[in-house]
């Protein structure tokens, strides 16, 4: 006669290996997916641990050891102020996830928020989001985010803030177009006619339901934002040196000696690069994962 | 007196044919050619059209050519500090009458501004007496230059005549320096003085055509030019590109023909690498040294101990070494060009805070003095400006420098025109980046950089002590007097009060397509703008 301990034992090994299997199953049907994790998880590791992962001080001039080659001491060699590249892509790898989070993580709230308000009060009020929506949709991301460095400086919160606030239309246009069919079905008639407020009805209801298109957003945006951070350093409008970011890597420096000292440009160029590559990877399997549809075919 | 020894080496880069001699008797040799559009590249943009009131290449190189001056260093001599030429004056250069207190000179006639109004010696004072006695709150970055100078005045329609309260071996330098453009009085007395802000009205060369802020400025030949014959060109287009590696690309690919600031060495060893012959390179000494500003209104920046450790943790002399092969900068320097008979000697510099020869010893007293006033390991923010060749660069060495006497530094770099609003107006820094660029090298009204009163100070301190001893500098006219209070000047600004810091004085290399003749380097890159004196060889193109 079997114990319940043997009988729970055996159920909880049963849905391990069965979570297990999901995932190797997952990695199978979406290599690509798996590689944009993978580039995601390499980041986050590096983000966390670099001050462990390289000797040397991502700030600090090494005057005799300027325009080094790569070699065994520099793998990826330094640049003309001695700055050993590997450990400043490592470092900025900080900077790069720290405004992509931030910047992503807070645009794609906002514009959830706006666009299932959009969706739930309908009317008027849903003309003149859209419209605004309309008007800031109009513009580049990147003119926008110029607009937004320009007016408030070059500081790191405004660099997120110039990020952030291309965001917040195209998450709230994506996220409203799901919550009008979200506001169409019978729950939220029966909560309205339970006498709960809209803000309980908003966030406790449909907020819920449209989790998918928004975590989708967050992925996609990650890998803009990390290439609108590189783009705004790049042309000096985002942060400043000595600070390790890939786009800073890229200018100053990086221009002079593209042709002796090729390496300074091309190592931060391929960080950028596989990133956002990575992320946008990442943003493409995790929709197809989310879909209903995508997951049943 | 002539104090200065030019040192120019004009080096050709002929593959190694061409050498010093060959250009200079080349240039000298061939008869200048008429015709053709000169496109250079400018990496400042403009803050202001008004030269009076502006320090910087990003208006003297697009501008310069617009005006005409009464007085400049002679565009074939400019490595020269005292061969001064006539340019609105007549004839030669007028010799100090009453014990040298008396300056007049006689007024070319027949020359008209760009809008045909015609010149007298009225223009001439209305424009000294905008630049040396401006109305409150009308800035005149170089009213300093001419403390001595008692009044300015038009005895007749075309006779000029300064008089000076003492005299002064710093007045004629003051006089000729390129950004006292003539302003015409008509527009000064209709529009006011912040007309010349927004509006050219000139006698130069060029008339000016248009300007696309952020892309060019284009000027085109003025026929009615005084000095018969010239300018030689056509015209030129003065593009705006604050990135060195793009103004490098635009003479590489034969975009732009010159840039008239100067590159790194890097930058010339690569340009002369791919285009061989096709480029000359010119370099020189530079009167211009970067510097840093404590806002003194701004704690803890008041505390001349404070100041000090930020000096006292500079490397300068290893940085001469290793910061010359990635900026336009060289020379370890004190307040005066060095080389100057003025100028500090080596053992003088090293007993200035900050100039020591032994850096550790340098460095452990800032972090003592650091302690002592209470801020060991702060924290402040840098302000730079965002120009990379040398600001940027330079600004990252100081920043390390700055870490390594535990000071945790954050930049905030911006354009020109906001770095010099919040030079100016809004004066929210902690410490900036400046600098003393200066054009006719003329020490003693070149250091008042340093003096709390200039008008190109932004330190906001008053501090007496210097302002007296430059009082007695100004009157001295003995070599040894003045040397003696230079050093006692130079001890005061940089080390007890060290209201300012400098870093490296700047080294000049300007590799240009060799089409381009008749432009001789000067030690600054203020000096020889007007661009008359130049003209491309058709043959070269």
């Amino acid at each position: 006669m079997s114990t319940p301990e043997i009988v729970v034992a055996t159920e909880e090994l049963a849905e391990h290996k069965s979570l297990l299997a999901r995932v190797w199953d997952l990695c199978r049907r979406q290599p690509l997916g798996t590689f944009g994790a993978l580039v995601v998880l390499l980041m986050i590791f590096l983000a966390v641990f670099a001050n462990v992962l390289t000797p040397y001080n991502p700030e600090a001039a090494s005057w005799e050891n300027q325009l080094t080659a790569p070699n065994a001491q520099f793998l990826m060699g330094t640049d003309h102020f001695g700055r050993d590249i590997l450990t400043r892509i490592i470092y900025g790898s900080r900077t790069a996830l720290f405004v992509g989070f931030a910047a992503s993580i807070v645009g794609a709230t906002l514009g959830l928020v706006l666009g299932v308000a959009s969706a739930y009060f309908g009317g008027t009020f849903d003309i003149i989001v859209q419209r605004v929506v309309d008007v800031v949709l109009a513009f580049p991301l990147i003119i926008l985010a110029l607009v937004v460095v320009a007016a408030f400086g070059t500081a790191i919160q405004y660099v997120i803030i110039a990020i952030t606030i291309p965001f917040i239309p195209q998450c709230a246009r994506v996220v409203r177009s799901n919550a009008l069919a979200i506001r169409e079905i019978p729950y939220v008639d029966a909560a309205r006619a339970m006498g709960f407020s809209h803000a309980r009805i908003i966030l406790r209801h449909m907020v819920p339901n449209v989790m998918a298109p928004y975590l989708i957003m967050i992925t996609a945006f990650m890998g803009q934002a990390i290439l609108l951070e590189a783009s705004l350093s790049f042309l000096g409008l985002g942060v400043q040196e000595p600070i390790p970011a890939w786009g800073l890597m890229l200018q100053g420096g990086a221009e002079e000696y593209a042709e002796s000292a090729p390496w300074i440009p091309i190592f931060p160029g391929l960080a950028i690069t596989v990133a956002v590559f990575g992320f946008n990877l990442f943003g493409d399997a995790l929709r197809d994962v989310l879909d209903p549809k995508l997951r049943r075919e | 007196m002539k104090y200065f020894s030019a040192r120019i080496a004009i080096a050709a880069i002929a593959g190694a044919a061409l050498g010093l001699s060959a250009v200079g008797s080349a240039s000298a040799a061939q008869k200048p050619q008429k015709g053709g559009i000169l496109n250079f590249v400018v990496g400042s943009k403009i803050p202001s059209y008004d030269g009076h009131r502006e320090t910087t290449f990003g208006v003297i190189h697009p501008l310069a050519p617009f005006y005409s001056l009464l007085i400049r260093i002679n565009p074939d001599n400019p490595q020269s500090a005292t061969d001064f030429v006539c340019d609105l004056c007549k004839g030669k250069l007028a010799k100090p009458t009453n014990g040298g207190t008396t300056y007049t000179f006689k007024i070319r006639k027949g020359v008209k501004f760009h809008d045909g109004t015609p010149l007298t010696a009225a223009d001439i004072v209305a424009t000294y007496q905008k630049i040396i006695f401006p109305p409150e709150g009308i800035p005149s970055a170089r009213k300093t230059f001419f403390r001595m100078v008692e009044s300015v005045s038009a005895p007749s329609k075309y006779t000029v005549v300064f008089k000076l309260q003492f005299p002064s071996g710093a007045f004629i330098g003051a006089l000729g320096n390129p950004y006292n453009w003539t302003y015409s009085k008509k527009d000064l007395d209709e529009n006011g003085y912040t007309w010349h802000q927004k509006n050219i009205n000139g006698t130069g060369p060029f008339v000016f055509v248009q300007h696309q802020p952020g892309s060019f400025v284009e000027g085109k030949r003025y026929a009615g030019y005084h000095h018969k014959g010239q300018p030689y060109l056509d015209g030129y287009k003065a593009i705006s590109a604050s990135k060195m590696a793009v103004r490098l690309q635009a003479i590489r690919g034969g975009r732009a023909a010159i840039e008239f600031r100067g590159f790194p060495p890097k930058a010339r060893d690569d340009l002369v690498k791919a285009l061989g012959d096709k480029i000359t390179v010119q370099e020189s000494d530079w009167n211009c040294a970067l510097m840093t500003t404590p806002n003194h209104k701004v704690k803890p920046f008041d505390d001349p101990r404070v100041r000090r450790a930020l000096t006292l943790s500079l490397d300068r002399w290893g940085g001469s070494k290793y910061l010359s092969n990635i900026a336009i900068v060289k020379t370890v320097g004190g307040v005066v060009f060095p080389g100057h008979p003025l100028a500090a000697t080596k053992e003088e510099l090293q007993k200035i805070a900050g100039y020591w020869p032994d850096i550790e010893k340098s460095r452990a007293e800032a972090k003592r003095l650091l302690k002592e006033a209470g801020v060991a390991g702060m924290s402040f923010e840098f302000h730079n400006r965002g120009v990379d060749q040398p600001y940027k660069v330079v600004g990252t060495w100081m920043i390390d420098q700055w870490r390594r006497i535990g000071l945790k530094v954050t930049q905030r770099v911006q354009p020109s025109p906001a770095f010099y609003a919040t030079l100016r107006k809004k004066k929210d820094f902690q410490v900036s980046m400046d600098f003393n660029c200066q054009a006719v090298i003329n020490p003693i009204a070149d250091i008042t950089k340093f003096l709390g009163s200039a008008g190109n100070n932004y330190g906001s301190f008053e501090d007496k002590v210097l302002e007296d001893i430059y009082n007695k500098l100004l009157r001295s006219g003995d070599v040894n007097t003045q040397l003696k209070l230079i050093r006692q000047y130079e001890k005061r600004a940089l080390d007890e009060q060290a209201s300012g810091a400098l870093t490296l004085w700047w080294y000049k290399i300007n590799p240009h397509r060799s089409f381009v003749k008749g432009w001789k380097i000067a030690p600054s890159h203020y000096l020889n703008q007007q661009l008359d004196n130049v003209w491309l060889d058709k043959k070269l193109m």
